[in-house]
């Protein structure tokens, strides 16, 4: 598989304090990682290094073939205003921010792909409905048709299912992996949910002060720390 | 009234009246921003920031827009990045700025060299600010700025909406800020002449909260804030020429337009949800 994205020796710092140290990993295509980790091990900082919101201490990523507006973005948690007027359709076509400097209006390969990837979500119906309107689950996958209308072939999701119940938050995983699998899309997620994330990805980091893991989900199941954790679940 | 006296003040206020519904266009349109990234007080401070440049520059004998124009811009620009600060409270930063440049607005206003100029029009507006010499400047401005924001249109949504997803897609937001900035900062200067750094900033929130009790989409929200605007400017413009007896200012009776339209937008919004709630 071709390499999309490196990272070699990445230190991050947060307020001052060191909190990623010498991270080194690689995406290729069509993979599904899952990055873990403890609450503050960095998992939300490495993802906001490498999409370039928080500064690089040292260390450098390597975009293979990519540039910066190929790569999708499903932000943990937005704060809006909560009057902020939206309708779906307008929040997924604005996940074409970052193709062009200057465009007035959407051309028809852009409104294509973003019909596309809301039929695909199955939020085609309530595309004229106000965002806010919607349940957490379908503003989620609304976002993630917007992520996908910015990139198709890498997208990052930081923590997409937090605040999801059960079945949405299933439904979700689903959709995802459908994407990967059927749409040739790789997909870089944050989560604190590990059992799921060994169901659904085929590639694991687990972030942590003291250990630290990448590789395949195989070789994780078999390792000290996932042994450690669910250990610590058994009890 | 003579028929030729008739005639003249029908050009005079002519200009004013087309600037003026220029202007509450783009000071709708801007403002739909600046309330919805919770920054309502920013055009407050740009107008003080207004005032100040103006006045320095009248006390040196040349009260130029241009001067004004730039030095607002700047400071916009600079408000806006303080903004995204979060060590740097932005609210706090505006208040700092606007007072300085009023203090020293006010502080030129009693030096002698400028002792012609009508530093209460600065502050309360006039509609004979707009005369032969200014007013095709101000109509250029004002279209411009309203060209401009519909060209850059659904970068500024995308920006407004998710600044942290435009910027890590790629989106070049600094530059889209400076412009949200800089239409900003040419709609109050512009504006400032003629409703007055006082009132200026409230046709950047009253049609916006207005717009927002009824709007469900952004392009509506922004099309029902130029609506509103235009329509309350239209009937401050009308009240304060036919009120003559009374003698309102424009800028006051744009404002109380402005209040009765934004009643009349939640009294609409209230029957509207009373309505859901019986069926």
């Amino acid at each position: 598989m071709d390499k999309l994205l490196e990272c070699f020796n990445l230190c991050v710092n947060y307020e001052g304090k060191p909190i990623l140290t010498d991270i080194s990993f690689t995406v290729e295509e069509n993979d599904f990682l899952c990055i873990v980790g403890e609450n503050g091990a960095g998992k939300s900082t490495l993802t906001n290094a490498i999409l370039g919101l928080v500064p690089i201490k040292s260390g450098s990523i390597l975009l293979h073939g990519i540039s910066k507006s190929d790569i999708g973005y499903l932000p943990q948690k937005l704060k809006l205003n909560t009057h902020f007027p939206a309708s779906v359709k307008e929040v997924v076509m604005s996940g074409f921010v970052g193709k062009s400097f200057f465009s007035p209006r959407y051309n028809k390969s852009q409104r294509c792909r973003a019909d596309d990837s809301m039929k695909l979500l199955g939020i085609n119906d309530y595309k004229s409905r106000s965002f806010l309107e919607l349940s957490g689950g379908q503003q989620q996958r609304v976002l993630l048709a917007r992520a996908i209308c910015a990139a198709e072939k890498l997208v990052f999701l930081d923590e997409p299912v937090t605040g999801l119940d059960p079945a949405a938050s299933d439904n979700f995983y689903k959709l995802l992996s459908h994407l990967n699998s059927h749409h040739g899309v790789a997909i870089v997620m944050v989560s604190h949910d590990i059992e799921n994330a060994v169901s659904y990805c085929n590639k694991i980091l687990h972030l942590g002060n003291d250990n630290r893991f990448f590789g395949t989900t195989e070789e994780y199941k078999k390792s000290d720390i996932y042994k450690y954790y669910v250990g610590k679940r058994g009890k | 009234m003579s028929l030729d006296n008739l005639y003249l003040i029908k050009d005079f206020y002519f200009q004013a009246f087309v600037v003026g519904v220029l202007i509450s266009a783009c000071t709708a349109m801007l403002g739909v921003e600046v309330v919805l990234k919770k920054y309502s007080m920013l055009g407050d401070g740009l107008s003080h920031v207004s005032f100040g440049t103006l006045a320095v520059a009248a006390s040196f004998g040349s009260a130029r827009l241009e001067v004004a124009l730039v030095v607002v811009v700047f400071v916009a620009f600079l408000l806006l990045q303080i903004r995204q600060n979060s060590k740097i409270n932005g609210d706090a930063a505006v208040a700092i700025v606007s007072g300085s440049f009023m203090a020293i607005g006010i502080f030129a206003t009693r030096l002698e060299n400028g002792s012609n100029t009508d530093y209460n029009s600065y502050l309360t507006g006039s509609l004979f600010a707009i005369n032969d010499n200014n007013f095709l400047l101000c109509v250029v401005l004002s279209i411009t700025v309203i060209v401009v924001y519909i060209m850059f249109y659904n970068k500024i949504f995308a920006v407004t909406f998710d600044e942290n997803f435009s910027s890590a897609t790629g989106g070049k937001v600094g530059v889209y800020n400076f412009i949200i900035a800089s239409l900003t900062a040419v709609s109050i200067v512009v504006g400032m002449r003629l409703i007055g750094a006082l009132l200026i900033s409230s046709l950047t929130v009253f049609p916006v909260v207005s717009s927002l009790r009824l709007a469900k989409t952004y392009k509506s929200c922004v099309l029902l804030a130029i609506v509103a605007s235009v329509v309350a400017y239209i009937g401050g413009f009308v009240l304060s020429l036919c009120a003559v007896s009374i003698q309102i200012p424009v800028s006051s009776a744009i404002i109380f337009c402005n209040l009765i339209v934004l009643a009349v937008c939640y009294i609409f919004s209230s029957l509207r949800k009373r309505g859901k709630l019986v069926k």
